[in-house]
C-alpha cells in the first residue's frame, strides 16, 4: 500500500488548482452531509416545528422526539392529568403537554439490544471462522483451493431475497425463525465470504518464516498460528470486523422477512415508529440519530483500516 | 501482554494434548481451519440454494406446508419468462442499475480525482465524504421519505428555492416520472463516496514517473489525463462498476422503505417483485424460480465482465 500515500513528487499540482480542488470537494461534502445534520434537527424539534413550512432551521430544542421514542403514551382528558402528581421526568413533563400520559416503554430499546447482540455476535462469529480459513488457504495447499474459494465469494451474488425464500422454510422447520441465534448463523454465513477473502490477503503479506522461525524453536503449528501470525494479522482483522459489523448492523431484508418480534433488530423497528396522524418524524429521526452513532463513531475512529479495507478489498479482487 | 498471557496458555496446555495437537500433521490443521466455514456456507448457503432449486420445480406454497407437492416442470420457469411484471421490473432494475452507476462513476471519479491534488487537509474532507455509503440504507432511505414530502420536506423546499417550481409540483415520491430519480438520487448520494475511494486507490496506484516521463515530452494536462491517467485507472473504474451493478442489481431494502416499488409499479425493482411473489402471494414455487433466474443472471453478466475487466487489466 505503499504507493498510496506517495506523493507526485515532480508533477506537484499548482497552489491554485489544489485551491479549487478543495473548495469543490469541500462543498461536495457539506451538501452530502445536510441529510445527516437535517435527521440531527429533527430529532430535537418538536413535531408541530418538524412538519412546518418553510423547513425551520431556528427552534427550541426539545426532547420531545426520544420520549417519544423510548415510550407508549395513551391520551388523557385535561382534568385527569391536572390531578396527577408532579411530572417526575423531563419525558413526563413533554408529554402531558400534548394531554398523553406515559404508558409504558416502548420496544426501541429491545429492539436496539437485539441490534447489538445479532451485529457482534455474527461479527465476532464471521472474524473467527474467517481468520481460520485464510490461514488455511494462505499457508496449506488446499485441493481446489481456486473454486473453493471463487464459491466462497459466490454466495454473495445471491439476492438477499432469494437466499431468505429457502432460509424462511429452513428456520421454519428448525424452529430458528424469530431468533438471535438464526440471525446470528445467518449474518456469520454472509460474512464469512468477505472476512475470508479479506484476511486471506492481509495474511498471505505475513512472510511465513515468521511461523517457520518459531517452530524451529519448538512451537508447533497451532502454536505458531496463535502467538506468531494472529498478532501480525490484527489490522487486518479489526479491518474486516468493522465490514462485517457494518453489515450486520444495518442489514434490512433478512431481518424485516425472518424476524417479526422477539429477534426484531432496529432496521427494520425504526420504520415503523408511528403517532397520531401518520409517522412521528421526530421519533423516527430520533431512532435514526441513537442508531447511526455507533456506525458514525467507528468510522471516524477507525478510518484507515476502513480505507484499507476497501481499498485493499478492490486491489485483490 | 498478550504473547504472555498466550505464552502461559502453551505451558498450561496438558503435555497429552500438545503430543496430540503436535502430531497434527499440517493437512489436518488446513482441513480442520477450513472446515468450519464450508460446513456453515453448505448449511446456510448451499442447502438452501438447491431446495429453492427443488421448489422451482413444484407448486409448493409456504402458507399451504401441509398441501400435497407437485412437480410442474418446467412451467414455473416458463411462467417467470413470460410474466409482462417481471419484464418491467427487469426494466426498472437496469434503469436504476444503468444511472445509479453512470453518475457514481462520474461523480466519484471526478470527486477522486480532485482530492488526489492533495490540498490541505484532504484526509479530513475524505472522512467526511465517506459518511453516508457506512450508513444503513434501510434507516438512511426511511428518513429520505421526510426529505421528499412535497409540503415539508426539505429537498422540495431547497429545489422550488432555486428553480422556482412551486413545492407542491416537486411530488418526488408520488409522481410517476419523478420517482425512478428519486431511488437514483439517494443511492448516488450514498454510493458516490464508495466509487469515489475505489478510483482513489486507481490514481494513486499510477507511478509518478510516468507523468514525470510525460512531463519531460510536454505532454499537455489535458493529453495527461485521457492517454495515462483515464487508462491507467480504467481497471479499478470498471471494478468499481462491477461491485456497484451487482449491489445495485439486488437492491431491495433503500427502494423498499422509498417508495415500496410504487407508484404504480414504477420503481418496483426485481427484488421487491421477488419479495411480492414469495411472501404475499406465497407462490413459493414461481418465486424460487425467479430467484434462480435473477441468479443465474447476476452471475452470468458478473462472469462476462470480470473476463472483460482481465482483458483490460493484460493491456
Amino acid at each position: 500500500m505503499s504507493s498510496v500515500t506517495s506523493a507526485h513528487s515532480v508533477v506537484e499540482p499548482s497552489p491554485t488548482s489544489k485551491r479549487i480542488a478543495g473548495a469543490i470537494v469541500m462543498l461536495y461534502a457539506l451538501i452530502t452531509l445536510i441529510p445527516l445534520a437535517w435527521i440531527f434537527l429533527t430529532s430535537i424539534k418538536s413535531p408541530p416545528d418538524s412538519i412546518s413550512y418553510p423547513p425551520k432551521v431556528v427552534f427550541t430544542p426539545t426532547l420531545e422526539g426520544y420520549c417519544n421514542l423510548l415510550t407508549t403514551r395513551t391520551r388523557q382528558t385535561p382534568e385527569y392529568i391536572a390531578s396527577l402528581p408532579a411530572p417526575t421526568s423531563t419525558c413526563d413533563e413533554v408529554t402531558r403537554k400534548r394531554n398523553m400520559v406515559i404508558a409504558g416503554p416502548s420496544n426501541f430499546l429491545p429492539r436496539f439490544a437485539n441490534s447489538l447482540v445479532i451485529a457482534f455476535g455474527s461479527t465476532f462469529l464471521a472474524v473467527s471462522l474467517g481468520t481460520l480459513a485464510a490461514y488455511g488457504f494462505s499457508r496449506f495447499r488446499v485441493p481446489l483451493a481456486e473454486d473453493l474459494l471463487f464459491f466462497i465469494l459466490s454466495t454473495r451474488m445471491m439476492p438477499p431475497i432469494a437466499v431468505a425464500i429457502p432460509i424462511y422454510l429452513m428456520y421454519r422447520e428448525l424452529g430458528l425463525s424469530d431468533t438471535a441465534l438464526g440471525m446470528i448463523l445467518l449474518y456469520t454465513a454472509v460474512n464469512v465470504s468477505l472476512a475470508v477473502w479479506l484476511l486471506k490477503g492481509f495474511i498471505n503479506e505475513i512472510p511465513r518464516e515468521y511461523e517457520e522461525a518459531a517452530m524451529i524453536d519448538g512451537y508447533t503449528r497451532l502454536q505458531a498460528f496463535w502467538k506468531v501470525v494472529l498478532p501480525q494479522a490484527t489490522t487486518g482483522i479489526a479491518a474486516t470486523a468493522i465490514f462485517c459489523l457494518i453489515f450486520a448492523w444495518n442489514e434490512y431484508a433478512f431481518a424485516a422477512l425472518l424476524t417479526s418480534g422477539e429477534a426484531q433488530t432496529a432496521p427494520p423497528f425504526i420504520p415503523t415508529i408511528i403517532g397520531e396522524g401518520g409517522q412521528d418524524w421526530p421519533a423516527v429521526a430520533a431512532g435514526t440519530t441513537i442508531f447511526l452513532i455507533p456506525i458514525l463513531v467507528f468510522t471516524i475512529l477507525l478510518r484507515k483500516q476502513l480505507l484499507r479495507g476497501i481499498t485493499f478489498g478492490a486491489v485483490r479482487k | 501482554m498478550v504473547e504472555k498471557a498466550a505464552d502461559a496458555t502453551a505451558r498450561a496446555t496438558p503435555t497429552s494434548v500438545a503430543h496430540r495437537v503436535r502430531g497434527l500433521s499440517d493437512r489436518a490443521i488446513a482441513w480442520l481451519f477450513i472446515a468450519p466455514t464450508i460446513t456453515l456456507l453448505l448449511a446456510i448457503n448451499i442447502f438452501p440454494l438447491i431446495w429453492a432449486i427443488y421448489l422451482s420445480f413444484t407448486n409448493y406454497r409456504a402458507n399451504r406446508p401441509n398441501a400435497p407437492v407437485q412437480n410442474v416442470g418446467l412451467s414455473n420457469y416458463e411462467r417467470v419468462l413470460t410474466d409482462p411484471d417481471i419484464w418491467q421490473a427487469m426494466q426498472a432494475t437496469a434503469h436504476f442499475v444503468f444511472w445509479t452507476i453512470l453518475l457514481q462513476t462520474v461523480i466519484g471519479f471526478t470527486l477522486a480525482y480532485l482530492i488526489d491534488r492533495k490540498f490541505r487537509g484532504h484526509a479530513f474532507w475524505t472522512t467526511l465524504i465517506l459518511i453516508p455509503m457506512m450508513l444503513s440504507p434501510a434507516v438512511v432511505g426511511n428518513f429520505w421519505r421526510f426529505l421528499y414530502e412535497p409540503q415539508i420536506g426539505l429537498f422540495a423546499y431547497a429545489v422550488s428555492l432555486v428553480t422556482g417550481i412551486p413545492t407542491a409540483d416537486i411530488q418526488m415520491l408520488g409522481n410517476v416520472s419523478l420517482a425512478p430519480w428519486a431511488i437514483i438520487i439517494v443511492d448516488t448520494w450514498m454510493w458516490t463516496p464508495y466509487v469515489m475511494l475505489i478510483c482513489l486507490a486507481g490514481l494513486r496506484s499510477i507511478p509518478d514517473y510516468i507523468y514525470e516521463a510525460a512531463e519531460v515530452d510536454r505532454a499537455s494536462a489535458w493529453r495527461q489525463f485521457w492517454s495515462i491517467t483515464v487508462p491507467m485507472a480504467l481497471p479499478f473504474i470498471m471494478l468499481a462498476v462491477l461491485f456497484r451493478g451487482i449491489e445495485n442489481f439486488k437492491m431491495f431494502d433503500m427502494v423498499t422503505l422509498l417508495t415500496g416499488g410504487g407508484p404504480g409499479s414504477i420503481t418496483e425493482v426485481a427484488s421487491i417483485t421477488l419479495k411480492r411473489a414469495a411472501f404475499e402471494s406465497w407462490a413459493t414455487g414461481r418465486a424460487s424460480a425467479f430467484a434462480i433466474v435473477l441468479f443465474v443472471a447476476v452471475f452470468g453478466l458478473a462472469n462476462i465482465y470480470v473476463k472483460a475487466l482481465n482483458k483490460v487489466k493484460q493491456r
